[in-house]
């Protein structure tokens, strides 16, 4: 059972992933990832990984995606705008790493049997999924955690001096 | 939970990095427009009480932070090339902000926010803390080579910048995520152990590593992901363009040369092959590209592409397979020597370029070099010696850089790597010297003679003398830093 229900949101995840970059129009394009980030946090949920599934979806099909479409929507892209010339090329060049790939694991299939064949068993929690995460990010990943927080920040303070107006005008 | 005061006590210099942007940021709209460099001299002065607080760590190797940040004498190595390099952007900026009127505060935040960010890559021991000083450092160079964002060169620079290096974060966070499901851990530590039980072997394995050397192989610019590197130099203001030149180049080598060593040293054989591959390519092609540019900012940023080609030998020896520990150990510190030599002449170099002025514009054309040493002796000059130190030319550090390279190379039986290096060595001479050719040896025409001049500045003066200075000197006594460079290198496991 689980594993249907593993391959069935894979093959979801592939099939509209490669939907986002082959379909015309930038409003499907955004819709074909939004069921992406569904069948992502479905993959979470079957993980016992409650707290990122929700995550998941209130971050990105609620906050970054509908940002996306009020992009697509504001910058009103009419004429159709072709970036597939090198299509072929994308081809070829996909399938010889798709060949590579299979080679390699052919190649070391008993390696990689000996590390897929004892499955790790999702943590069992003494707490809620959220409580756990919330501690870790405080105590054993604090460092990586402020480091992430001055990316934002950098971010923040970056969008506004390279979009404000006027900024450099009335202090030049 | 607790926060041990240890811990804060060994990140104290990021600390007050940080401090001091934030400080920045919240004075900024506080301050008059003329005192706009006291927030300038602060950011300088936060960099020396830094240094002498790192400084004092160099010979120990402490981890912190549950393992995630070590700092060792590797770390304090880099830390103390990166101060000083952040130092001398933060002084060549002050005239070159006002020339350019992009006269913001923030800049200098900027700067020490994406110093923070290569502190913490050069002092991570764990995947995931290297990726996020990756991060913070990049974010930061990319607003930062968008500064200049009334013209359109530097806003392309930017963007394409942003694009392309997102692509590349994505690339080595695919290799890190891989990593994490093979071993179940980040850190360097118990990677190495998981990976030397495995080998090669394990697919898994093989395509996180091909990952991230895809992915740090775009931090530095190596051949065949060097492809942005000159737009993104070309368009970015100058200052801006040394200071990723330099700093984030050697951050990122770094952090690299960490990752390999501390988490895939037992499978050496397994990458060194194809370091030497991209390391031969990256020098060829670098320094033949050069040769056809006009434009002297594409012209450092071929030469700094070809640089981080010379620096890879030092990664291919440091992992060659059946050498001493003493000749692996040697290929690192001839590595740290030579980008420690390679910032003086690159930062010397683009200083130079930011300080000739054509009418209100940069002249950042060849062609703008024209019989410079009719009309400013001092500064052909200089150019002179920076040229020839980037050429590799006796007796300036540029020598001295190649030579302990070399010299590496042939101690781990390369000697045909080192030769490969010296014909291409040769042959960029011919860019280098180009330049001086141009300046002393060309009439200017009228227009010329009439437009084109030196805008001098006391601290830009400053940063020439220490560019100078650290060329010249390291040049006839590289003693002591061989010395510091072979000791830090020995910290790295």
């Amino acid at each position: 059972m689980g594993t249907i229900v593993f391959f069935y949101f894979a093959s979801v995840i592939v099939v509209t992933a490669a939907l986002v970059v082959a379909l015309r129009s930038p409003v499907f394009s955004a819709l074909a990832l939004l069921v992406m980030f569904f069948h992502v946090a479905g993959l979470f949920v079957t993980l016992h990984a409650e707290f990122l599934a929700v995550i998941q979806i209130l971050v990105y099909a609620g906050a970054i995606l509908v940002l996306y479409l009020f992009v697509v929507m504001l910058l009103n892209l009419k004429g159709e705008v072709h970036f597939h010339h090198q299509l072929t090329v994308g081809l070829f060049l996909g399938c010889m790493v798709f060949a590579e790939a299979v080679l390699l694991v052919l190649k070391g299939e008993s390696s990689l049997q000996a590390s897929l064949s004892t499955p790790k068993e999702p943590a069992q929690l003494m707490q809620g999924n959220t409580e756990s995460i919330g501690e870790l990010l405080y105590s054993t990943y604090l460092f990586p955690f402020e480091i992430a927080s001055l990316i934002l920040l950098v971010a923040m303070v970056g969008a506004v001096i390279l979009t404000k107006k006027g900024i450099l005008e009335a202090k030049g | 939970m607790t926060l041990p005061l240890a811990d804060l006590v060994l990140i104290l210099p990021e600390l007050l990095i940080v401090g001091m942007a934030c400080l920045i940021l919240v004075l900024d709209p506080i301050t008059p427009a003329h005192k706009k460099d006291l927030l300038a001299w602060m950011s300088l002065g936060i960099l020396v009480v830094g240094s002498v607080v790192t400084v004092s760590g160099f010979g120990e190797r402490v981890m912190a932070f549950s393992d995630l940040v070590v700092v060792d004498s590797y770390a304090v190595f880099w830390k103390m090339l990166l101060y000083l390099v952040s130092g001398l952007t933060i002084l060549l900026s002050m005239g070159y902000l006002k020339e350019e009127k992009i006269q913001l505060a923030e800049y200098y935040a900027f700067v020490l926010l994406a110093l923070a960010g290569m502190m913490v890559m050069v002092s991570g021991a764990d995947l995931l803390t290297i990726y996020l000083g990756i991060e913070l450092m990049s974010i930061t160079l990319y607003i930062m080579a968008g500064f200049k964002r009334f013209e359109l060169r530097s806003i392309e620079s930017s963007a394409k910048y942003f694009v392309l290096g997102a692509f590349s974060s994505g690339i080595l966070l695919y290799g890190i995520s891989i990593i994490f499901g093979v071993t179940g851990s980040t850190r360097l530590v118990e990677i190495a152990a998981v990976v030397n039980g495995r080998g090669i072997d394990d697919p898994l394995v093989f395509i996180a590593l091909m990952l991230l050397i895809v992915g740090f192989g775009f931090k530095v610019a190596a051949v065949p992901f060097h492809m942005w590197t000159p737009d993104v130099y070309e368009g970015a203001p100058t200052s801006v363009t040394a200071f990723m030149a330099v700093a984030s180049k050697a951050a990122s080598f770094a952090a690299f040369l960490r990752v390999l060593l501390e988490a895939f040293g037992g499978i050496k054989p397994d990458w060194n092959l194809l370091i030497l591959v991209i390391c031969i390519i990256t020098v060829a092609l670098g320094n033949l590209v050069a040769i056809v540019q006009t434009n002297v900012k594409r012209m450092l940023a071929y030469s700094s592409i070809a640089h981080a080609g010379y620096a890879l030998i030092g990664v291919v020896v440091a992992g060659w397979a059946g050498i001493e520990g003493a000749v692996s150990s040697q290929g690192v510190s001839s590595l740290m020597l030579y980008l420690a030599i390679y910032s003086f002449m690159t930062i010397g170099a683009f200083s130079m370029v930011a300080i000739l002025r054509k009418g209100g514009l940069e002249g950042e054309e060849i062609e703008d070099f024209t019989g410079l040493a009719k009309r400013h002796k001092g500064g052909a000059f200089l150019m002179l010696v920076f040229m020839v130190s980037l050429a590799g030319i006796p007796p300036t550090a540029g020598f001295i850089g190649k030579l302990y390279l070399f010299m590496a190379a042939v101690n781990a039986g390369l000697a045909w790597l080192a030769i490969i290096g010296l014909i291409f060595a040769a042959i960029s001479a011919f860019f280098y010297l180009r330049i001086v050719m141009v300046m002393y040896m060309r009439e200017p025409s009228s227009e010329q003679e009439l437009h084109t001049r030196l805008v001098l500045s006391p601290q830009v003066s400053f940063v020439l003398a220490c560019a100078v200075a650290g060329v010249v000197l390291l040049g006839i006594f590289p003693g002591p830093l061989v010395s510091v460079a072979d000791l830090s290198s020995l910290s790295l496991k």
